[in-house]
């Protein structure tokens, strides 16, 4: 059985592309990089992947907010194609901006079916500020392939606009019942909820990943394909943002 | 758009904080809002729509049409900061990009920010309060009320005529006065030169022709100081150098002559081996001036003028890294201490910060190590360091331009951004400089750069280009004048697509307009190259060939603008030797501060603004992007301790990498100008191996700021340092591979003169194997042994302390290469050997900082012993041995086991046991015995990270 194939999309002001591409394929998987105006021109390439991926960057400088031109771009030009590639059974990932981007476009969390935005949000940090720093994060769902519930993942964060905050507390409960917030930023012990800098941006409920009702879409804000080789984590405790990758790698292998 | 009530708005937030701590009163809150002038004939209901998707957040935000977006505002202080017209809005194209895509086509969009006040505020107070802290008035203008202009200026198209200067016949005060005129910073005699010349062949020079002397002319791009003659009188004799850079700092290199250098001081940036195919390469500019008048747009710039050099080396080399180092005055400087016409070291720093994130983050290149030093005479002329890092394909190191090449520039359109750049950095400062330069100032757009990095290296890969060259100081004239060296050029400048029309053929020729690109393109790999930066969203413009006619020739619509000797423009300036002395500084002397509360004194210089932690800096960089990074700056578990170095491994899963560290030590010039030289390469290459990097695979790098190299007093200071440098580097055997000079950093504050003092950043780039052996400072286990290396003098003179009290007493620190250079070998097999847990350099504070520093970042507790410390001269005092700055020294920890291999690694060197670690956590403490026996200091280690996690104003 050929590897599993990951189309990564790229357009201008995209720059976490070749982290990625490294990720997916030391995971096992074939990562290749298509630009958005290639697929625009033929969407049926998204049909050729078995995996899509929005790296993270600033597409089109993070003008007006973060992902938003992209995602008005992808709503405008390549929807359907999107909704469809997605319909089929493909795997989508979002880091940092691909994360922000599948939510404006309404990818994510999609409560209430695909391309309907307006559930949740990332927003500026409470600092108002860009922040790069290392943060634990815990998986808390059973629904999504690509991070099991009770996986530790310790990585960066690196963004400006990553607080994540749902419509309304409705929103934010069903979420949780049908096991969309997949990760969670993790508290030391005795450290109450909530707490800077363990939630680096004062994300709702320390939400730090989500995913769609199939759990097949998945978006985060921290950076998993920044802990993948041994010299990667600061106090040289293991690769763990690796095993997000090959949990995907193997699940299409599995469902293929 | 503006937040929805009840939701937070941090930018909001953040506004209300400058403004409050500006001192207006009666301010409550503080609503932060978008603006965006859209000039558009489409229905008010596509607008609304628009707005809705693409303008608006649907959960957090909410927009408003041609009104208010909240009744209320029409009765508040409402705020609007707007680029002032013909300012470079980068953000304009993306936003009429994304409204087509909508079905709304804009001719132009203005966006700006809005700050609505509430509260009870002085409506005056609240608009000066605003455009003092949140706008640059240079380049933006607040606009006060609801209500915003909308009208749209659209300029009338160039009408041609062609300008000749009269300078046959000119008088020495006429060309005086042309020069200062039209701003083109040449001295007289050279515009003597310049007037001969065009005298011998019988006609005037165009303002093209006259525009581009000046510019290749200038001190920016000609280093006519450095390069020039000079003969120095000083205590140590007469010397004559009739090349100083080249008999002092390229010598050194030459002597050396180390075979893993692939190309030094001959391109944009200098090459060394990374592996058997790769080169790595690193270049550092100065971006003063323009950071001077707007910190924002000059350090973005100046970040994005670096990265287009390593773009132009070679044939271009792939940015792995970016450094960023700052010279400022002292952020909590009381305001009548700001001359008129500067601005506060506070808005500087938020500037220039704020300008290197969002240039460096936006192009995905990790800004992975640098430095801030304050000292109150950088408060007219900031310095402002950026430095980027690339490897190329070691095949891909040569380039040169061929005849019957087409010239080609590639990149962003030209508008009237930063004319006369590189001769405004050129002359000095003075309190008029806020207004009457504006036009030097450089707008980036950082999406535009990286869009022309994806192509230019596509192109590059596939071979369609055989040189090329970034547009930096000068434009396009400087590009293209220097390509067509030795060949010759014709080109037409209509060709050249612009921003806005109106722009005569000269302002085309010498506009600094960013994220341009020139190459030489083959004429049959044009299509191909085309097709590549298409793809990119990028513009391709053929403006002309590269010819075999030794001239330079522009044209505009087919009539002759300039046609210059190119012999001339590269060989014509004439140089001048000058005159240099140097005299030991006068009261110096008498013996340094020794203070009675030693735990104090640690506290008060964990907290100094020189010593404290960098984090609100540091952590708005992205320095991870790429997943190279091997080496944070931060270090420990808690993510505080100063890191000595960064690391990057570039290429993919490969362990081999480059260690990047700095030195800076200004405080010392004033004791003696060598001495700073000296220490400040110490300290680079300290660094990198107090993390593992071989110092016998390290390159270096100079920048030197100076107040003003034409006084022949600080000529002679200069030539110091630049022996000094000669000196150092041969004896430690590390290479120069590259440099840049910024001469005039003085300010005239209405007749007093502010000097900055004599500056010389060196950066050291190291070659490692493999980037996962290097080690952190942070202590790592309780029980282990504390070894120092390196003998301690009694050298407090210009440090950290003596600054502190305004002390001008004791003996500098010097460099003893013969001393160091054997610890640095026996350090670096000792951590690649595994034995090292931990290690610090002592630099700014000595042995008493650099221990609390391990321990805070470690979490854990320590004992030193003061009487083991390994002492060199007549009297050892406990103030001596804690405080003082003698190169060279290091403090490691090692665990127990490894002590003999340990000592073993380091046997016959200057190093002793002079303590262990001891406790973690809650309980940890650091214990310093003194000579007497009895501790000196018993500090709580969570009260030495609070006094070091004193929080930068940003």
């Amino acid at each position: 059985m050929s590897a599993p194939r990951v189309t990564i999309l790229r357009t201008a002001g995209t720059n976490c592309d070749a982290e990625l591409v490294r990720a997916f394929e030391m995971a096992g998987g074939t990562a290749s990089l298509l630009h958005l105006e290639a697929v625009v021109e033929r969407p049926s390439l998204l049909r050729e992947a078995d995996v899509l991926a929005f790296p993270g960057g600033f597409t089109y400088g993070d003008d007006v907010a973060s992902g938003a031109v992209f995602a008005v771009k992808l709503r405008a030009r390549l929807l359907e194609p999107l909704l469809r590639a997605v319909e089929e059974g493909r795997l989508v990932f979002g880091v940092c901006n691909g994360f922000q981007i599948l939510v404006r476009a309404g990818l994510l969390p999609a409560l209430d079916g695909p391309g309907r935005p307006g559930d949740a949000a990332l927003g500026f940090n409470d600092s108002a500020r860009f922040e790069d720093r290392w943060v634990a994060l815990e998986g808390t769902s059973d629904l999504c392939p690509w991070v099991p519930r009770g996986t530790v993942i310790e990585c960066p964060v690196a963004h400006g606009e990553g607080k994540f905050v749902a419509r309304d507390g409705g929103v934010l409960r069903r979420m949780e019942e049908r096991g969309q917030v997949v990760l969670r930023y993790r508290m030391p012990p005795g450290v109450p909820p909530g707490t800077f800098p363990h939630n680096p941006n004062g994300s709702e409920a320390d939400v730090a990943g989500v995913c769609d009702p199939t759990g097949r879409v998945f978006g985060l804000m921290p950076h998993p394909e920044r802990n993948i080789l041994p010299w990667h984590h600061p106090g040289r405790r293991g690769a763990s943002g690796l095993p997000v990758f090959g949990n995907a790698i193997r699940w299409v292998r599995e469902h293929r | 758009m503006g937040t929805r009530p009840g939701r937070r708005d941090p930018r909001g937030e953040a506004a209300l904080a400058v403004l409050r701590e500006s001192g207006l009163q009666g301010l409550t809150a503080v609503r932060f809002q978008g603006v965006y002038l859209v000039e558009t004939a489409a229905p008010a209901e596509a607008l609304r729509r628009a707005a809705a998707e693409l303008l608006a957040d649907p959960v957090l935000e909410e927009a408003a049409l041609d009104a208010p977006v909240r009744a209320d505002e029409e009765s508040l202080p409402v705020l609007t900061v707007l680029r002032r017209p013909g300012v470079m809005d980068p953000v304009e194209s993306s936003v009429r990009g994304a409204l087509r895509d909508l079905g709304v086509e804009a001719p132009s969009v203005r966006t700006g920010r809005r700050y609505v006040l509430e509260g009870d505020v002085e409506p005056g107070a609240a608009a000066a309060a605003v455009a003092r802290t949140l706008a640059n008035e240079v380049i933006e203008e607040v606009h006060r009320g609801v209500d915003l202009p909308t009208r749209v200026p659209h300029p009338a198209p160039f009408a041609f005529r062609r300008v000749t200067v009269p300078l046959r016949g000119a008088s020495d005060d006429a060309l005086a006065r042309i020069s200062r005129e039209g701003g083109l910073s040449l001295e007289v005699f050279e515009m003597r030169a310049i007037a001969d010349h065009f005298a011998s062949i019988g006609r005037d020079p165009t303002d093209a022709e006259l525009e581009t002397l000046a510019q290749t002319w200038s001190e920016h791009c000609k280093h006519k100081t450095l390069t020039g003659a000079v003969t120095t009188r000083d205590p140590d004799g007469v010397r004559s150098y009739g090349n100083l850079l080249k008999e002092t700092i390229v010598l050194a290199t030459e002597r050396l002559a180390r075979p893993w250098c692939l190309s030094v001081f001959v391109d944009n940036a200098g090459v060394v081996a990374l592996d058997d195919r790769h080169g790595v390469c690193m270049k550092v500019e100065t971006h003063n001036h323009p950071s001077a008048i707007e910190p924002y747009g000059g350090a973005g710039t100046g970040i994005g003028g670096v990265i287009r050099d390593v773009l132009g080396t070679g044939l271009g080399a792939r940015p792995v890294a970016g450094t960023d180092f700052f010279c400022l005055a002292p952020p909590d400087l009381p305001a009548e201490r700001v001359p008129k016409g500067a601005l506060h070291p506070r808005r500087v720093l938020r500037g220039v910060v704020a300008g290197v994130r969002d240039y460096g983050n936006r192009m995905g290149i990790p800004t992975v190590s640098g430095g801030l030093f304050f000292d109150e005479r950088y408060v007219g002329n900031p310095l402002v360091f950026a430095g980027t890092v690339g490897i190329l394909p070691r095949s891909m190191v040569a380039k040169r331009a061929r005849p019957g090449d087409r010239v080609v520039v590639v990149g962003g359109r030209t508008g009237r951004d930063g004319i006369h750049g590189a001769t405004f950095s050129s002359a000095a400062l003075h309190q008029d400089s806020e207004r009457l330069d504006a036009g030097a100032v450089q707008i980036g757009n950082p999406i535009e750069e990286k869009r022309v990095l994806d192509g230019q290296l596509r192109a590059r890969d596939e071979g369609l280009y055989t040189a090329v060259t970034d547009c930096g100081a000068g434009g396009l004239s400087s590009a293209v004048g220097e390509m067509a060296e030795g060949l010759g050029a014709e080109v037409h400048l209509e060709r050249v697509p612009t921003k806005y029309p109106g722009l005569s053929y000269a302002e085309v020729w010498i506009s600094e307009a960013q994220e341009r690109m020139v190459l030489s393109v083959p004429p049959e790999r044009l299509p191909r190259l085309r097709e590549i930066f298409a793809a990119e969203g990028v513009e391709v413009t053929d403006l002309g060939s590269f010819t075999d006619t030794g001239r330079l020739v522009l044209r505009w619509s087919g009539e002759v603008v300039a046609d210059l000797d190119l012999g001339f423009l590269h060989g014509g300036l004439p140089r001048r030797a000058r005159e240099a002395r140097w005299e030991p500084p006068a009261g110096l002397g008498g013996p340094a501060p020794e203070p009675a509360d030693q735990a104090a004194t640690l506290r008060a210089l964990l907290s100094d603004w020189n010593v404290c932690s960098r984090e609100p800096v540091v952590r708005q960089y992205d320095h991870e992007v790429q997943g190279g990074s091997a080496l944070k700056p931060f270090a420990g578990a808690r993510g505080v301790g100063p890191q000595d170095a960064a690391a990057v491994a570039p290429l993919e899963t490969a362990p081999r990498g480059v260690v990047i560290a700095c030195g800076i030590n200004p405080g010392y010039a004033d004791h003696d100008p060598r001495a700073m030289a000296a220490a400040a390469i110490d300290e680079a290459l300290r660094n990198a191996v107090a993390v593992g990097a071989d110092p016998d695979r390290i390159a270096l790098l100079d920048n030197f700021c100076w107040a003003d190299a034409r006084r022949p007093e600080e000529l002679g200071a200069l030539v110091r340092v630049a022996e000094a440098c000669r000196d150092t580097a041969i004896a430690f055997g590390t290479p120069w591979i590259s440099g840049k000079d910024s001469l005039h950093n003085e300010f005239d504050a209405g007749g007093r003169r502010i000097a900055i003092p004599g500056t010389l950043l060196v950066s050291a780039l190291g070659v490692v194997e493999d980037v996962g052996s290097l080690v952190s400072m942070d202590l790592k286990a309780p029980g282990s042994r504390l070894y120092l290396l390196g003998v301690t003098r009694d050298e407090r003179g210009g440090g950290l302390l003596a600054r502190r009290e305004g002390s001008r007493g004791g003996a500098v620190p010097r460099c003893r290469p013969e001393e160091s250079l054997p610890l640095f070998r026996a350090l670096h097999a000792a951590i690649g050997a595994g034995l090292v847990l931990a290690c610090h350099d002592l630099s700014d504070g000595g042995l008493g900082v650099a221990a609390a520093e391990m321990c805070l970042a470690g979490d854990r507790g320590a004992r030193l012993v003061l009487t083991s410390v390994p002492f060199e001269g007549p009297e050892a005092t406990d103030g001596a041995l804690l405080w003082s700055e003698s190169t060279g020294r290091f403090l490691v920890e090692v665990a127990e086991g490894r002590a003999a291999a340990f000592e073993g690694a380091t046997a016959g060197l200057p190093r002793a046991r002079v303590g262990s670690t001891t406790a973690e956590g809650a309980g940890a403490r650091l214990l310093v015995e003194g000579l007497r026996g009895a501790p000196l200091l018993d500090e709580p280690v969570e009260a030495l990270r609070a006094a070091f996690l004193r929080r930068l104003p940003l």
